[in-house]
């Protein structure tokens, strides 16, 4: 069956020159787009456009597109990686819009995101957090052979489902506080699961709030939006734990 | 200790603490509100002012709940604004609705709003009953407030307004406050959130039923 054909859209896309510069709301058509085009094409489409009439294309972030990079971004029609649920910007299409409809595109708003261009933002806050204790210090070597070490079968799952997170920001970019607890809560847990990222919990969950707190995220107040929003389905129940950790981390002194 | 108590999870432990602290707070004095409904002479719920108005209470107990208030609401204050500045520049369109629940969104206006409440609430008793010391029938001072000619039905509905807003905040706060101590995982926190919206709906029952019963049926 053939797509569906978008007539006419308007795409409201935030304009900024670089990161000093004041940026603002700018409008553009859009014709004859299929609802099998990806969000990031009719973007490419649109700017093929642009260039065409000498002028300058949007700029956005993307790699993959096939929503495993975390690259994409995009704060589509008022929601982190637009309409649809557990997705990066990069595998939503077209057909879920309207014919006529007015997109707004904005790029991710946080202190801590300070805007680039355009959509662009700089997410470098995201590897300093990690930077200060995402890691396991100890060569733990090659691949081990399977059940050398036992982990249970329920914490090898949430270890994993807590590592699906491909740190895009959404969680951030959808907060109204603009906390990255849930960035961080994953990161924490999904080592926090496993025996070799055990020995060193407590030190690694005091150490990544602290980043988290200087680098001027906002506090979380459990509204819950960011797993709703998170392409990857991450649990605020890693949230509850990264409490728990810091919590006896604390007491621990 | 001094960094954990600056830190956004420590301050928040804060918050979450004093939280359950007034959470039961506000459970006591549903209890003695609700001598009004089962007693209509008031001699119950004289009874249990009289007892609340004992030294041991006024003096030990009252300081204390005090300083839950004042510690809740300052650290409510300090995370609010904090949470302003992470996002200096606001989006032009946000669509929060099916991603969150409004009381979740609004529990510092929630808040404030229960503030106003419960300071107009202290002049109305507090004031006269524990601070003048000139009443002798604080059965009759409540519902006086309730049957007055001409404010008794504005009275009524300020506090049928200020339960209703009091439930919207604990329906949040209760399971919320767990989560932020780290007693909260995928299981868990489907029964909080139960718990949490059936303890709401019984407060702001509570406290909505006795003003209407006082104003229509004393």
């Amino acid at each position: 069956m053939a797509d569906k054909i978008l007539k006419e859209l308007t795409i409201r896309v935030w304009r900024q020159k670089d990161a000093k510069s004041k940026g603002k709301l700018e409008s553009y058509k859009i014709n004859n787009i299929s609802g099998g085009t990806s969000f990031l094409e009719m973007l490419d489409i649109l700017n093929e456009e642009l260039i065409n009439k000498g002028t300058e294309p949007i700029a956005f972030d993307h790699d993959c597109r096939e929503g495993i990079c975390g690259m994409c971004s995009l704060f589509i029609n008022g929601r982190a990686h637009g309409p649809d649920d557990d997705i990066t910007t990069c595998q939503l299409h077209m057909r879920k819009f309207k014919e006529g409809e007015t997109i707004t595109i904005e790029p991710w708003r946080a202190g801590a995101f300070p805007v680039l261009k355009d959509l662009i933002v700089d997410r470098t806050a995201f590897e300093k957090v990690l930077q200060s204790g995402g890691y396991i210090s100890v060569n733990t070597g090659g691949v081990p052979d399977g059940n050398a070490i036992p982990i249970s079968y329920d914490d090898a799952e949430e270890a994993m489902d807590a590592a699906a997170c491909i740190g895009c920001g959404a969680c951030v970019a959808t907060c109204k506080n603009s906390s990255a607890m849930l960035f961080v809560s994953a990161k924490v847990s999904h080592l926090a699961k496993l025996p070799q990222g055990r020995v060193e919990a407590t030190r690694r969950a005091k150490n990544m709030v602290a980043k988290m707190d200087e680098l001027g995220f906002g506090n979380c107040t459990n509204t819950g939006a960011c797993e709703v929003e998170c392409p990857k389905g991450i649990s605020i129940a890693n949230i509850a734990r990264l409490n728990r950790e810091f919590l006896s981390a604390t007491i621990k002194e | 200790m001094s960094s954990f108590l600056s830190s956004s999870i420590g301050k928040k432990l804060i918050m979450s603490l004093s939280g359950l602290f007034l959470i039961v707070f506000v459970l006591v004095h549903l209890v003695l509100n609700s001598f009004l409904l089962f007693d209509s002479t008031g001699e119950l719920f004289n009874a249990g002012a009289h007892f609340m108005s004992l030294p041991v209470i006024r003096f030990g107990l009252q300081p204390v709940l005090f300083g839950g208030f004042i510690i809740h609401i300052i650290y409510a204050i300090t995370l609010t604004l904090q949470n302003m500045k992470a996002r200096p520049q606001k989006y032009a369109v946000q669509n929060l609705g099916n991603s969150s629940t409004w009381s979740s969104r609004n529990m510092f206006v929630l808040g404030g709003l229960v503030l106003v409440f419960i300071a107009m609430h202290l002049m109305h008793f507090f004031v006269p009953i524990q601070i003048q010391g000139n009443v002798h029938d604080d059965a009759q001072l409540v519902k006086a407030l309730f049957t007055d000619e001409s404010m008794g039905l504005v009275y009524t509905g300020l506090y049928v307004l200020g339960g209703i807003l009091l439930g919207l905040h604990l329906a949040h706060g209760f399971w919320s406050a767990f989560q932020s101590i780290g007693f909260s995982n995928k299981i868990w926190r489907k029964r909080l959130e139960k718990v949490s919206y059936f303890y709401a709906f019984f407060i702001a029952a509570g406290f909505v039923i006795i003003p209407l019963y006082l104003h229509f049926f004393a």
